[in-house]
């Protein structure tokens, strides 16, 4: 027994790359075609097998520290590029990572040694500070002190626990749902923590008081796959931190520093 | 909430709309900042990267070379990049840097040795107890099959199979019609069941 229509459609039917009306066709036609309907499920038990034994091979960490090296020494205009065509000896690999790594030592211990000489800007701290905030509320599972969507439970939820009041806004239509919000710690003092999110992304913005503190927006930094933005509005200070796109964490800020469109009812 | 409402919306504007990340970091030095904005939109498809690379090579080592190579060449094609998928170009870079390596390092294997339009008829057989034996195989034999496929089948199964990819992905990552990425999928899809038949069979 055979049919005509199981070459050439279930293949497709399987991959999800029939257009509508040939799905809905197709559908139909399985339900009717034993032939047709054992081949779709022999395909799905090889993708199954295929999935469920995590045949995708991780590239190894050493692998992107190799990487970033190469592309520092690329840009550093070393003889790489053009002395050696194509395939460069690992040992070359390895020991520009012990010159880095060496380099990283030194730095680190003469850092160490002369903190007074090389005190990092009160920028840098905060950035740092924030960074580290980031990270730790994504791997403490500290995220949030009250989860909501709404801006008026997250906001009433710090009065009588900071100081200030901080500005809230949900930017859900735009994209950037509001999900909750916390107290956390920086410079020295208690901050409003409000966490958005942006599809699987999370952004922590940090929010203090700063009466002196000007409208300009700056990009302070990247690490390890994190952005951070500082702006001034208002009297108060804020910081965002997240891995979402450079351009996503961009718009965002546009959007908290002059506020959602009004939405047409 | 009109908090953000009034105020200097010039200045921030300013320097928002010009939607130029690296003009927001005029204190980096271009190639410093290029070097960053790579690492941080190439560098997340490291092991899509190395995923390729590893199935084309069948070999850590070599796979990691060529991944190299391929980032170093991504890295001088950057500017050139238009926006777009970034896993399809850069596996389009992978790919032809491994079949390269290939050609320089293994010139032995052909890369194709099949007809490639030639629609397979080719029956994989009896289907229930099949089903039974693909629900069984264990890693180790499904490594061995897709490793044993002729590259231009293993690259199609391995983009769809373990990337996900659209059949629109896989013909630009390997330069051919969508109707060659269907045609090669079933046949790797085919010949895959063969040997995993084969080699369940001899198990039972």
């Amino acid at each position: 027994m055979s049919c005509e229509l199981t070459q050439r459609y279930v293949p497709g039917y399987l991959d999800g790359e029939l257009d509508l009306v040939r799905t809905i066709e197709m559908e139909a036609h399985l339900k009717g075609c034993p032939v047709c309907a054992q081949e779709l499920e022999s395909l799905k038990a090889l993708r199954a097998g295929l999935q469920r034994n995590s045949l995708a091979y991780a590239a190894p960490a050493v692998l992107r520290e190799h990487i970033q090296s190469s592309l520092r020494e690329e840009l550093s205009g070393t003889d790489a590029r053009e002395g050696k065509s194509g395939w460069w000896p690992s040992l070359n690999i390895w020991q520009l990572a012990g010159a880095f790594a060496l380099l990283a030592l030194i730095s680190v211990t003469s850092w160490q040694l002369t903190p007074r000489l090389r005190a990092p800007s009160s920028d840098q701290r905060i950035a740092a500070e924030v960074f580290a905030s980031h990270v730790r509320s994504l791997e403490a599972n500290h995220l949030m002190d009250v989860a909501s969507t709404d801006q008026h439970t997250v906001k009433p939820w710090f009065d009588g626990k900071l100081d200030f009041s901080p500005p809230v806004e949900d930017l859900a239509s735009n994209g950037f749902p509001l999900v909750g919000g916390r107290l956390d710690y920086l410079e020295g003092r208690e901050v409003a923590a409000l966490v958005y999110q942006r599809r699987k992304h999370l952004i922590n913005v940090f929010v203090w008081p700063d009466p002196s503190g000007t409208s300009s927006t700056q990009t302070i930094e990247s690490r390890q796959g994190y952005n951070i933005m500082k702006w001034s509005r208002g009297g108060f200070q804020f910081w965002a931190v997240s891995d979402v796109a450079p351009p996503d964490l961009t718009e965002f800020v546009h959007l908290l520093q002059v506020g959602a469109p009004p939405q047409t009812k | 909430m009109t908090v953000f409402a009034a105020g200097n919306k010039k200045d921030a504007l300013a320097v928002l709309q010009a939607g130029d990340w690296k003009a927001a970091r005029s204190t980096e030095v271009p190639g410093a900042a290029t070097r960053e904005r790579f690492e941080q939109v190439v560098l997340p498809h490291l092991d899509a990267a190395y995923n390729l690379a590893r199935w084309l090579t069948r070999n850590e080592q070599d796979a990691q070379d060529v991944t190299q190579e391929s980032f170093l060449r991504a890295f001088r094609f950057f500017d050139g990049y238009q926006g777009g998928n970034m896993r399809a170009w850069l596996l389009t870079i992978v790919r032809n840097t491994c079949y390269t390596w290939l050609h320089q390092n293994r010139p032995s294997q052909s890369a194709v040795e099949f007809d490639e339009e030639v629609h397979s008829s080719e029956s994989p057989g009896d289907a229930n107890p099949e089903i039974q034996a693909l629900a069984s195989a264990d890693k180790e034999t499904l490594r061995r099959a897709l490793e044993e496929l002729p590259e231009v089948f293993r690259e199609a199964l391995v983009l769809r199979e373990l990337e996900g990819m659209s059949y629109k992905e896989i013909a630009d990552v390997t330069s051919v019609s969508l109707g060659t990425v269907m045609s090669r999928l079933a046949r790797a899809r085919t010949r895959l069941r063969q040997t995993l038949g084969a080699a369940l069979g001899k198990e039972s």
